[in-house]
């Protein structure tokens, strides 16, 4: 990865239970979910190892139960970890005073949440404002802050409505505006539309694509639905029971599943749309070709096309070296997941 | 199970079997076997801790000292902080201003006008809650105007005005410190539970032994005993605040005090109005039995028109402490309902446009009223009464409805009152204390047995056990008649809509008057008495009964009634089959809480001249017996704490039982 690292997590735990520490130290701080169970302890995270980044949407996919939301609290510090080690930017996450962390959290940290949590007694400005509230910048100042980022988010005209007067998505629009308002660097959205209908859902996956578009933030992204995570993730970690079952693209998670849990979610994903040029490229036959393609083009996006010319294209990689060809034939295969290429 | 379930049964037959035979014999036994210390507790063996207790007291009062200070300088400054805005509020609304004392003294300022007293409340009810409840608030205070009953009224509403800041602060404080400190949370539960259990009047001893009689006293016993909800529901609320919301907070930024004043108290707003209802309303019920101890006002006229068996006047100062309580209950309820307040917008003045005019009215009216003399105090020619149509309704109802009132109260007297009370009052106290230990063991398992042993051992050495029985016997007399009555109402309430919102609304009602106020009608009718005490007791400890059950039977899940429809359930059998088993927790919950609000009732109902614990109370408090109030005030706490912990016991083995079966 040639981007650097701006949040690093090393082995970290998160055990509820009596007497949580001594019983992973106990175990040579590895201890396993049989020894976890008799020892009456119930382990949420487990041996949780994660690296985020610059620019990156970073997605943290599991089922309910599965630890996500305790991982993402961990790394936020609004839980402590049992144990292990969290960088942010270089620095030790979890030795930092009371007073750091809340520095931390004012100027480098924003956190959107799955029930909005917005403050019902303020209107949709004074909601965004909030953080900078606290912060004691005066009324005049975090209000024309509130009004740009309300607008960012699309909300003007509602600045004075109240939590309660808005529909779920616009909630969630105010709860992106104040999570925004001091320009994290690090941006941690919970579930943000889990709480939503089908439709509004997906308005506001494309809305949050277009809002990295511009602002290219660094995003850890939690998730139960697995669709979501290929639509935006730049890679994704599967958890399941607390631990971290794989780290990858979304492509080399449908291609390449490390077990039949996440082969399982990857099953009915349309490889289409999560493959790439680059791995669906076959070897050059010929010499007569349609055109040349990006190899990070999606297959689905770009399938039409090469349909269309009835001559293969060239796949082109990042440093305008030929890594091969696709045609028709090859769309088809991966379409309905005929013999893929390894 | 069938063997077990035979087993406890002949455990409980047997227990009620043994009871029956020492209660009915006991004294033949005891005389037979020379063992009367068994049945009648020797004098010799009381502990006397009500002494102790005075005692103490009195120590603290006259010799304690903390440092350079007094304990009865702390006293003092107490009194003094609640005397000067009390003073303050009196002279402005009833007494006005004077300078000088007694004879000499010069009037300066004339007592505030009633035009803008009224004209504040309506505007601000109008402004809190629409036409309808300033229609309802001014027609209130014009009642009080019109019947005379105008100065005891302000006495009461300043007394009210006082306290509830005090309480709805103080609460709060309490709550929030309970709330973020674990230690305080720990040893408030038991003095708020005790708080909550403990008769009122038990209250107004010590402190009327502290801070002397009068107003003061009256004061300080209000926010005691208006407090203990605000802290829970501070608590709770605070609690409640969805933990997403604390966590966008910290996200945020918040410093630990950030988070508290700027993010969960403001989440709580809504639960702790609540509280400040409640405060209010218990102020209001504290301050009408203050009277008692010279705090005056509404509920001192009811007592005198008591003592002097004017029906008229009683009725209608008891109907002014009604139309004050629905008021205020309204007012703070439409308060309460309010959502957040406008945008802000726009200048100063215009964000505060409503209170300007609000004040502006007031100020305005106040000259008005000073140049037409009846406009500030309303004359007393023009004053309605009521009073001879009331009393002409008493001696109607007592001369041609005498026969009847008097056969309903000879048959309960001599067909359930006293052999209920004989019956009990005959249970040695030996055999009383180990029946206690048996039932509450058998139910809530060993420690509460220890529990109830310990507390019935407490009633037993103070030497009140025959006074228990008494409180034992009308209270449960009460609760059997209120249960009976009250849950066939609530079950049919709760299978109709609207007969379900007419119940509630007059519930709500009834449940908004102070306590004292269910008296007056039952002493006009049925003089004084046993008969008359269970009266007020059934009508004030109903309410819960239905409200439960009603509440029990609309919980029940729609698609069990439609299974049981499509199996062919007739009417009845839906009821008696798929409604009531499923809404028994409801009802039991109600049948706890019924008996908590009938020993609170019997307690006052010692103004009817009852011989049960409540009277003990009230007589310390007539001869400022300290000790002597807190031992019987604490006797009656334990009787409750007891019936509590037994049901809720109770209600957790029936749940269980339920789990592991299913």
């Amino acid at each position: 990865m040639d981007r650097p690292t701006v949040l690093e997590c090393r082995n970290v735990w998160k055990l509820y239970g009596p007497q949580a520490e001594s019983v992973l130290s106990r175990h040579g701080g590895a201890p396993s979910p049989e020894a976890l169970r008799e020892a009456g302890i119930v382990p949420a995270v487990r041996q949780a190892d994660v690296t985020v980044a610059k620019g990156e949407i970073f997605v943290i996919m599991g089922l309910s139960g599965s630890g996500k939301s305790t991982l993402v609290r961990c790394l936020s510090r609004l839980i402590e970890p049992t144990a292990g080690e969290i960088r942010f930017e270089g620095r030790d996450l979890l030795k930092m005073s009371e007073a750091e962390l809340i520095d931390l959290r004012r100027h480098k940290m924003g956190m959107v949440f799955q029930h909005f949590a917005l403050l019902p007694h303020l209107t949709v400005l004074e909601n965004a404002a909030f953080p900078l509230e606290v912060q004691g910048v005066d009324r005049r100042t975090r209000l024309d802050r509130a009004r740009q980022v309300i607008e960012l988010v699309g909300l003007t005209g509602r600045e004075m409505r109240y939590p309660h007067q808005l529909s779920g998505g616009q909630q969630q629009r105010v709860g992106i505006a104040r999570s925004l308002i001091v320009e994290p660097d690090l941006w941690f959205l919970d579930e943000p539309f889990s709480a939503l209908d089908p439709l509004i859902r997906r308005e506001m996956q494309d809305e949050l694509l277009r809002l990295q578009g511009r602002l290219q933030k660094t995003i850890v992204f939690i998730t139960h639905d697995f669709d979501e995570a290929i639509r935006l993730a730049d890679r994704i970690a599967v958890m399941r029971d607390g631990a971290i079952v794989q780290t990858a693209t979304p492509e080399e998670l449908v291609l390449r599943p490390a077990t039949d849990y996440v082969a399982e979610f990857t099953r009915h994903i349309p490889r289409a749309k999560v493959m790439r040029l680059g791995t669906a490229a076959r070897p050059l036959i010929g010499s007569d070709f349609a055109g040349d393609l990006p190899a990070t083009a999606l297959v689905a996006a770009v399938a039409d096309r090469i349909e269309a010319a009835g001559k293969p294209f060239r796949v082109i990689g990042a440093a305008g070296e030929v890594l091969g060809q696709v045609d028709a034939r090859t769309i088809v295969d991966i379409l309905i997941g005929r013999d893929l290429p390894a | 199970m069938i063997r077990g379930r035979a087993a406890s049964w002949a455990f409980w037959l047997g227990l009620a079997g043994i009871t029956a035979v020492l209660s009915l014999n006991g004294k033949e036994i005891a005389q037979a076997t020379g063992l009367s210390w068994l049945t009648k507790y020797p004098q010799a063996w009381q502990l006397h801790l009500d002494r102790q207790i005075s005692a103490a007291l009195k120590w603290l009062l006259e010799e304690a000292t903390f440092g350079p200070f007094q304990f009865r300088d702390f006293t003092r400054l107490l009194s003094a902080l609640i005397e000067a805005p009390y003073t303050l509020l009196r002279n402005l609304v009833v007494d006005g201003f004077a300078w000088g004392r007694g004879q000499q003294a010069v009037p300066i300022l004339p007592p505030m006008a009633w035009l803008p007293v009224i004209l504040g409340f309506g505007l601000l009810a109008l402004r809190l809650g629409g036409a309808r409840l300033a229609v309802l608030v001014t027609a209130a205070f014009l009642y009080l105007l019109l019947f005379g009953l105008w100065q005891s009224a302000m006495v009461t509403l300043v007394s009210v005005v006082i306290a509830v800041p005090l309480g709805v602060l103080g609460g709060a404080a309490l709550g929030i410190l309970a709330f973020r400190v674990r230690w305080i949370d720990r040893a408030l539960r038991p003095v708020l539970d005790l708080m909550q259990t403990v008769p009122v009047f038990a209250y107004l001893v010590p402190i009327l032994f502290l801070f002397g009689f009068g107003p003061m006293a009256a004061l300080v016993a209000t926010v005691i005993y208006a407090m203990p909800p605000m802290v829970r529901i501070t608590t709770i609320g605070l609690r409640g605040v969805p933990e997403e919301v604390v966590e966008a907070g910290r996200m945020a930024g918040c410093t630990r005090r950030q988070l508290l004043w700027k993010v969960q108290l403001p989440s709580a707003r809504r639960m702790m109005m609540v509280g400040v209802n409640q405060v209010i309303m218990l102020t209001l019920n504290m301050v009408i039995i203050a009277s008692m101890i010279g705090a005056g006002g509404l509920g001192y006229d009811v007592l005198t028109a008591l003592r002097k068996l004017d029906v008229g006047r009683g009725v209608e100062a008891g109907f002014g402490i009604v139309v004050l309580a629905i008021a205020l209950d309204k007012l703070s309820q439409a308060a309460a309902n309010r959502g957040p307040r406008d945008p802000s917008g726009g200048s100063w003045l215009y964000r505060h446009r409503w209170i300007l005019a609000w004040a502006a009215v007031v100020v305005a009216s106040y000259p008005l009223a000073m140049a037409i003399p009846p406009l500030a105090v309303y004359p007393a020619g023009w004053q309605l009464s009521t009073g001879g149509f009331w009393s002409a309704v008493v001696s109607w109802i007592n001369l041609n409805l005498y026969d009847q009132i008097e056969a309903v109260k000879v048959a309960a007297l001599t067909w359930v009152l006293v052999p209920v009370k004989t019956f009990l009052l005959g249970i040695p106290w030996a055999w009383g204390l180990v029946l206690a230990g048996t039932i509450a063991g058998g139910i809530g398992g060993w420690r509460l047995g220890v529990m109830a042993v310990l507390m019935t051992g407490f009633i037993i050495t103070a030497g009140l056990w025959p006074e228990a029985m008494i409180t034992i016997y009308l209270c449960g007399v009460s609760v059997v008649i209120a249960m009976l009555i009250g849950v066939p109402i609530g079950i049919l309430a709760g299978q109709n809509d609207r007969a379900y919102g007419v119940v509630t609304l007059i519930l709500d009602t009834l449940q908004t008057l102070p306590s004292f106020v269910y008296l007056i009608p039952v002493v006009m009718l049925f003089k004084v008495g046993d008969f008359s005490a269970m009266i007020a007791v059934v009508m004030y400890a109903i309410v819960p009964a239905i409200r439960y059950a009603a509440v029990g039977i609309r919980g029940v899940d729609p698609q069990l009634v439609e299974a049981g429809i499509v199996s062919g359930c007739t009417r009845g059998q839906l009821i008696r089959k798929v409604k009531l088993p499923l809404a028994m927790p409801s009802i039991l919950l109600g049948l706890n809480q019924t008996i908590m609000l009938a020993i609170s009732m019997l307690v006052i109902t010692a103004l009817v001249g009852t011989r049960d614990l409540g009277q003990e109370v009230y007589i310390a408090l007539t001869k400022a017996n300290a000790g002597k109030g807190i031992v019987a005030g604490l006797a009656v706490a334990f009787i409750a704490m007891m019936s509590d912990r037994i049901i809720t016991a109770a209600i957790a083995r029936r749940t269980a039982a339920r789990e592991t079966h299913a």
